[in-house]
């Protein structure tokens, strides 16, 4: 049976407050190591592209740290854990609404896009994350409630990547899956016993991905 | 669907919770950590913690019991109390706040709402409003309620969220304390001159005021006596709420 690792590698991204990202590793026994340090970055088992922020800020930051290829390469071939949360999700993206003209790192060919002025915004609370296609080797397997703090969203489940989906004015995409990549736009450390156990899948891993 | 929060609110002084919490099986119930976790078993959705203290020394506290809450809680803590600079406010976010909310301070210097959220993002910045009402509008209270400040609440709370604030908390003075329920025409007078989401806070006594609070447009409510006095545990409430109609998390018993 896999176990979890002993630690971590979250990016700094610099941009707002990741203590709770800390604090959840922790509850889970695991030692979170917040670097902006490229090499460690490259080698990490598992790596946390944390959230917060602003797009074009994020994307600026990942320059910055010339992380974009290391970044790139690992989330195209998806077999190194990788795990992104909120903006971490948007910037798989090709772009976003939200920074118009910055490029993201592409690995998705989509956009981000603003919930409806319909919409209080930015949606802030528990929504129900529902799986859509889960199986034994999916990360995303229960039904549960998830905690956003989000303006932007991506609209569909990207060709080739597996998904849960939850309804603000319309359905979006919760979070998404591939190989060992696990990208939740909502905050799994924000979201209680539900979102420990997401995190701990993602930290044990698939036996059947290896 | 996004959920109605329910949201315990903790009030602070000195690194101490105030008010006669009685809660049953807490070794310290004066410990905000333990309270504030004690509430996440329960089904609470987000805890606020306001600092209430009245000294720099009694602030001083006040890093230190963030930091304690964040170890223990893994739902969202919104921190308000004695923030002035967005320096503050960084500091509670790296002590493990995620969200800070500003009330006099932005009274006093609404740009101060525009720098936190250039800064740390609009979902991080919340305006905090004291109303009280006078003839037929809302008059803006600071300081505990002890100053009048002559503005139009509604027309502050426009100005705060054109500044970058990306949620309300809305205390109507007149009910904090009453447990007579909200005061249902601010809140929704508030909640249809903004786009944002609106806690509503100050009077809540029943699941009733609760329900009559998100028909008047709150997204959130919150209530501080009716759990700390024990005459509603979170889970019990959530589950009158549910039947009622509200669309709330259900918490899995374990």
């Amino acid at each position: 049976m896999n176990k979890t690792p002993e630690q971590v590698v979250i990016i700094r991204t610099g941009v707002a407050n990741i203590a709770s990202m800390l604090a959840a590793f922790e509850r889970l026994d695991v030692t979170p190591l917040l670097t902006e340090d490229r090499e460690i970055i490259a080698d990490a088992d598992h790596l946390v592209l944390p959230g917060v922020g602003a797009f074009g800020a994020g994307m600026k930051r990942l320059e910055e740290l010339n992380l974009v290829d290391i970044l790139r390469e690992r989330l195209i071939s998806g077999e190194r854990a990788t795990f992104c949360v909120c903006l971490g999700l948007q910037l798989l993206c090709q772009g976003s609404e939200e920074s118009p003209g910055v490029e993201g790192l592409g690995v998705i060919e989509d956009h981000a896009r603003r919930f409806s002025d319909a919409l209080r915004v930015p949606q802030l609370g528990w929504n129900q994350v529902v799986p859509a296609d889960a199986d034994a080797n999916t990360f995303l397997t229960e039904e549960g409630y998830a905690y956003y703090a989000n303006s932007y969203r991506l609209k569909s489940i990207p060709e080739g990547w597996r998904g849960a989906r939850s309804t603000y004015g319309a359905p979006f995409v919760a979070a998404i899956e591939r190989g060992n990549t696990l990208a939740c736009q909502f905050h799994p450390e924000l979201s209680s016993a539900w979102g420990q156990a997401l995190m701990r899948r993602w930290l044990v891993g698939n036996p059947a991905r290896g | 669907m996004l959920t109605t929060r329910i949201i315990p609110c903790l009030d602070v002084k000195d690194g101490r919770v105030v008010k006669g919490v009685k809660f049953q099986g807490l070794r310290d119930a004066g410990a905000p950590a333990e309270l504030a976790h004690a509430y996440e078993t329960q089904g609470a959705d987000e805890i606020i913690l306001l600092d209430v203290s009245a000294t720099h020394e009694g602030r001083a506290h006040q890093i230190d019991t963030v930091r304690r809450v964040r170890e223990k809680l893994s739902i969202p803590l919104t921190i308000g109390g004695g923030v002035r600079q967005p320096e503050d406010a960084g500091r509670l976010l790296d002590a493990g706040a995620d969200k800070v909310s500003v009330n006099s301070a932005a009274v006093r210097d609404p740009e101060l709402l525009s720098r936190m959220a250039e800064r740390f993002g609009s979902q991080c910045t919340v305006i905090s409003i004291d109303g009280a009402r006078v003839g037929d509008h809302w008059e803006v209270v600071v300081r505990g309620g002890r100053e009048k400040t002559g503005m139009d609440a509604i027309e502050w709370v426009k100005r705060a969220v054109s500044l970058g604030a990306g949620e309300v908390l809305l205390t109507s003075w007149d009910r904090d304390g009453t447990r007579s329920g909200y005061d249902l025409d601010f809140l929704q007078a508030v909640s249809e001159a903004v786009r944002v989401p609106v806690i509503a806070s100050g009077g809540a006594n029943t699941p009733e005021h609760m329900v009559e609070a998100v028909e008047a447009g709150a997204d959130a409510v919150l209530a501080a006596s009716i759990f700390h006095d024990g005459d509603w545990t979170v889970d019990a409430l959530k589950e009158v709420l549910a039947d009622r109609g509200l669309c709330i998390r259900s918490v899995a018993k374990g």
